[in-house]
C-alpha cells in the first residue's frame, strides 16, 4: 500500500461508504455533547421520533453556561441565576435522562469542559473519530484521533445514525524542529503557527503537528496546540501516537484495560504518518526562534513577538487587510508603534480548553508564588478546566499559591472564555487571556482580549503590564515543555 | 430542508474580512433551547449602539446608522456579499439560522470557513465562492446601483448580473443535490443503515475497545 499520512489512515479506518460524488460516510466513534449545541438537535429526534444510533458512544457534560462561583455553584442548577442559561442547564440533563446518554451533571467532580474531559476520562482514544458541536473539538486530535467540531444539524445527524456525511480534507503537515526556549510554551507554538499562516491558512487542511519540539511536548501542550488548529482555519489537528500518548491514557476511567490495553496501544502504535507520506502544504518554525507570543488586535493572527510592537496598519499587504488592522486597532484600543509591553490590563483570566489543565495552572503558579497581582487588576481568576483538574491543584497546594497572590480560585467550566455565565469584561477592559479567541465582543460587550499562555498571564496579573517571561525571575524547575 | 432553486435577490455588501461567527450571532443569543427567533439579532453588536440580550424586544433598540443593513436600500437584501474567511469561528448554527432568519438565501464570497460552510447548507442557505478580483467588481457595482438584485440559478450554477453578465460558480454535487430537492440527509444516511451496520460488525472486533455494553 502506498504512503499514507496519519489523517489518511484514520480516514481510511472509518469510511463505511465512498459516493460517487465525492462525499463519504464516515462513523463515529465518540460524540461529546454540551448544553449550548445540542437542545434543537434533540428535539429534532423527538419530533422525527427516532433515537440514538449508539448510546454507549455519547457523553455529555454542562460547561459553557455553568457559573464558577463557589456560592453559585454550590446549589447546583438553581445556582444559574440567569434563567435561560439554566433552563439550557436543565435541558441537556432531561435530554440525556429521556435517550438514556451518560452525563456528568453541574457538580459531579468529573464535570468540566468538555474538551478536558474527554480526555481525562480516557474517553478520547488514540484512533477514534470524535466529535461535538464546538469547533475546539480539534484538540482531542492531540491522541490521534480524527476530531472536530460539528453543527447542531450535524449533532443531530450523529445521534440518529452514528456516520457523518463528509469530504476528505487536505494533508497540511507542520513540523517545529529543535528545542523551545526556557518560559515559550505550546500555546506560544500555536500563536506563532498562527500568525505565520493566519487564520485561514488552514482552511480545507486537516493539519498534523510534527517535529522534535512536539515530540517533546507533554500531552497537556499537544493539546493546546490542536485545540487552536481551528484558529488556523483546519478543522482538524493531529499529533502522532508515541510513548506520552500511551503513558498518558493507562489507567485512565474509559480506557482499555488488561488483555484489551495490549492489543489497543500495539493498534495504536501504527498511528503515525508513514515515511514518505504525501502533503499538500508543508510549513516549518525553528523552535529556538519562537518568542512568548501576545495578539494585539481582533484575530488571532493578528499576534506579535513579546518583544515587538503594535504594528502599523500601512505596512499591510493589502486594503483588506490594512482595513481590518485599522478597525482592530480602533477597537482595542491601540495605537501602532506602542511597544507590547507597555500595554496596561485590567482583568487577567487563566482557564478555557485551551488551558487549563494541570500542567498549565503548575506553570501560572510558578510566576505567582510569592508574589502579589498588582493594584490596576481589579480581577485576576484561575479557573481549572474540570473538577478533578481542581482537586489535583488543591492536592499541590496551586490554589493556595493563587489566593495568597491575589488570584480568585474558580469552579470548573468555560468561563470567561466566551462569557456566557456570570464571568464577562466590561466594555473597554482589557484582558490577558490564556483562552483561544480575541473576536469582538467574544469575552463581555466591548471588551478586549490579548491572548497568551499561563505563564505570561500570570505574570502579567503580577506587574499590571506584559511583560517577557523568558526575563521573569521565577523557578522554572520542571518548566513544561522546555 | 428549504428548496433552493432560483432567486432573484436584493444584495447588500459587507465590506469586512474575517466576519467570525461571534459578531454574527454574539454568545449571549446561545443560549436560546430553539432553532427561530434569531434574525434582530444578527450582527447584533454592528447593528445596534447598546448591547443586546436574549428576549428583549429589539425594535426600540437604538440602530448604528453607519452598518449596512440598517440603510433602507439594503433592509430587504436576501443575497449578501462579503469578504474572505467569512464565518471563521465557532460551530454555533446558531450564524446560519440567524441568517436564514433575517432572510438571508445567499452569501457570496472570495472564502468560508469550514464549519459555517457546512452548517449553512444544511439550512438551506446557498453559499457561493467567487474569486476576489469578481467579488470586488460586484461590490462596486452593488454600492453604485441602488436596488441591485443578482439572478441566482443553482441548477444552471450560473449568477446573471443585471447587465446581463453571466457568473458561473462551482458547488459540490451533492449538497446541490439536497439543496435543490431540499432534503432531509439523516433521512437519506438511514437508508444506509444496512451499511453502517456491516461497518460496525467489522469496526467492533478489530477495535473492542471503542465499545461499551450499556
Amino acid at each position: 500500500m502506498a504512503s499514507q499520512t496519519l489523517y489518511d489512515k484514520l480516514w481510511a479506518q472509518h469510511l463505511v461508504t465512498q459516493r460517487d460524488d465525492g462525499s463519504a460516510l464516515i462513523y463515529i466513534d465518540r460524540h461529546l455533547l454540551h448544553e449550548v449545541t445540542s437542545p434543537q438537535a434533540f428535539e429534532g429526534l423527538r419530533l422525527a421520533g427516532r433515537k440514538p444510533w449508539r448510546r454507549d458512544a455519547n457523553l455529555a457534560t454542562p460547561d459553557h453556561n455553568v457559573p464558577t462561583t463557589l456560592k453559585e455553584r454550590s446549589a447546583g442548577n438553581a445556582g444559574i441565576l440567569d434563567d435561560v442559561s439554566r433552563i439550557q442547564v436543565e435541558t441537556l440533563d432531561a435530554n440525556c435522562e429521556s435517550f438514556e446518554i451518560e452525563e456528568f451533571r453541574i457538580n459531579d467532580e468529573r464535570q468540566g469542559i468538555v474538551h478536558v474531559v474527554g480526555p481525562e476520562q480516557g474517553a478520547t482514544l488514540p484512533g477514534m473519530t470524535v466529535v461535538c458541536g464546538d469547533s475546539h473539538t480539534a484538540t482531542h486530535g492531540a491522541f490521534a484521533a480524527l476530531s472536530h467540531g460539528i453543527g447542531t444539524s450535524e449533532v443531530e445527524h450523529v445521534l440518529a445514525t452514528q456516520c457523518l456525511i463528509a469530504q476528505k480534507m487536505k494533508n497540511m503537515q507542520v513540523r517545529v524542529e529543535g528545542k523551545l526556549g526556557l518560559g515559550v510554551t505550546a500555546k506560544d507554538v500555536v500563536l506563532a503557527i498562527i500568525g505565520r499562516i493566519g487564520t485561514a491558512g488552514g482552511t480545507g487542511y486537516a493539519i498534523e503537528f510534527a517535529g522534535s519540539a512536539i515530540r517533546d511536548l507533554s500531552m497537556e501542550g499537544r493539546m493546546t496546540i490542536c485545540n487552536m488548529a481551528i484558529e488556523a482555519g483546519a478543522r482538524v489537528g493531529l499529533v502522532a501516537v508515541d510513548d506520552n500518548t500511551i503513558d498518558y491514557l493507562k489507567g485512565r476511567p474509559y480506557a482499555p484495560t488488561a488483555e484489551q490495553w495490549s492489543a489497543a496501544v500495539e493498534a495504536w502504535r501504527d498511528l503515525v504518518s508513514d515515511d514518505g507520506a504525501h502533503f499538500d502544504k508543508i510549513v516549518e518554525l525553528d523552535a529556538a526562534e519562537i518568542e512568548p507570543q501576545v495578539t494585539w488586535g481582533t484575530s488571532p493572527e493578528m499576534v506579535v513577538n513579546v518583544s515587538a510592537e503594535v504594528p502599523d496598519p500601512a505596512t499591510a499587504a493589502d486594503e483588506t487587510v490594512t482595513q481590518g488592522m485599522t478597525r482592530a486597532l480602533e477597537y482595542m484600543g491601540l495605537s501602532a508603534g506602542q511597544k507590547i509591553t507597555d500595554i496596561r490590563l485590567d482583568k487577567v483570566f487563566i482557564g478555557s480548553c485551551t488551558n487549563s489543565r494541570i500542567e498549565d495552572l503548575r506553570e501560572a503558579a510558578k510566576v505567582a508564588r510569592g508574589r502579589k497581582v498588582a493594584d490596576n487588576i481589579q480581577l485576576a481568576m484561575v479557573v481549572p478546566g474540570s473538577g478533578l483538574v481542581k482537586r489535583l491543584a488543591e492536592a499541590e497546594g496551586l490554589d493556595r499559591v493563587f489566593v495568597e497572590a491575589g488570584f480568585e480560585w474558580r469552579e470548573p467550566g468555560c468561563s470567561m472564555c466566551l462569557a456566557m455565565n456570570a464571568d464577562k469584561l466590561g466594555a473597554g477592559e482589557r484582558c490577558a487571556s490564556t483562552s483561544n479567541r480575541n473576536f469582538e465582543g467574544r469575552q463581555g460587550y466591548g471588551g478586549r482580549t490579548h491572548l497568551v499562555s499561563p505563564a505570561m498571564a500570570a505574570a502579567a496579573a503580577i506587574e499590571g503590564h506584559f511583560v517577557d517571561v523568558r526575563s521573569y525571575d521565577y523557578d522554572r524547575a520542571d518548566a513544561m515543555s522546555a | 430542508m428549504k428548496k433552493f432553486e432560483r432567486l432573484q435577490g436584493l444584495v447588500a455588501p459587507l465590506d469586512r474580512a474575517n466576519v467570525d461567527t461571534d459578531l454574527i450571532i454574539p454568545k449571549q443569543f446561545l443560549k436560546s433551547i430553539k432553532r427561530t427567533g434569531f434574525g434582530p439579532n444578527l450582527f447584533d453588536e454592528l447593528r445596534y449602539l447598546d448591547e443586546g440580550y436574549p428576549g428583549q424586544d429589539a425594535t426600540g433598540r437604538p440602530l448604528n446608522p453607519d452598518f449596512v443593513l440598517n440603510q433602507s436600500r439594503y433592509r430587504d437584501a436576501q443575497v449578501l456579499l462579503a469578504r474572505r474567511n467569512f464565518g471563521c469561528g465557532s460551530s454555533r448554527e446558531h450564524a446560519p439560522w440567524a441568517l436564514d432568519d433575517f432572510g438571508f438565501r445567499v452569501v457570496i464570497a472570495p472564502s468560508f470557513a469550514d464549519i459555517f460552510y457546512n452548517n449553512s447548507f444544511k439550512n438551506g442557505i446557498l453559499l457561493i465562492t467567487l474569486d476576489e478580483a469578481t467579488v470586488d467588481r460586484l461590490f462596486q457595482e452593488t454600492e453604485a446601483v441602488e436596488g441591485y438584485r443578482l439572478d441566482i440559478d443553482l441548477e444552471g450554477q450560473t449568477i446573471t448580473t443585471p447587465s446581463g453578465e453571466a457568473i458561473p460558480f462551482e458547488v459540490d454535487a451533492f449538497r446541490k443535490h439536497c439543496l435543490l430537492e431540499g432534503l432531509d440527509d439523516i433521512g437519506l444516511t438511514l437508508e444506509q443503515s444496512a451499511a453502517i451496520r456491516d461497518f460496525e460488525s467489522r469496526h467492533r472486533p478489530a477495535n473492542p475497545w471503542l465499545f461499551r455494553d450499556v
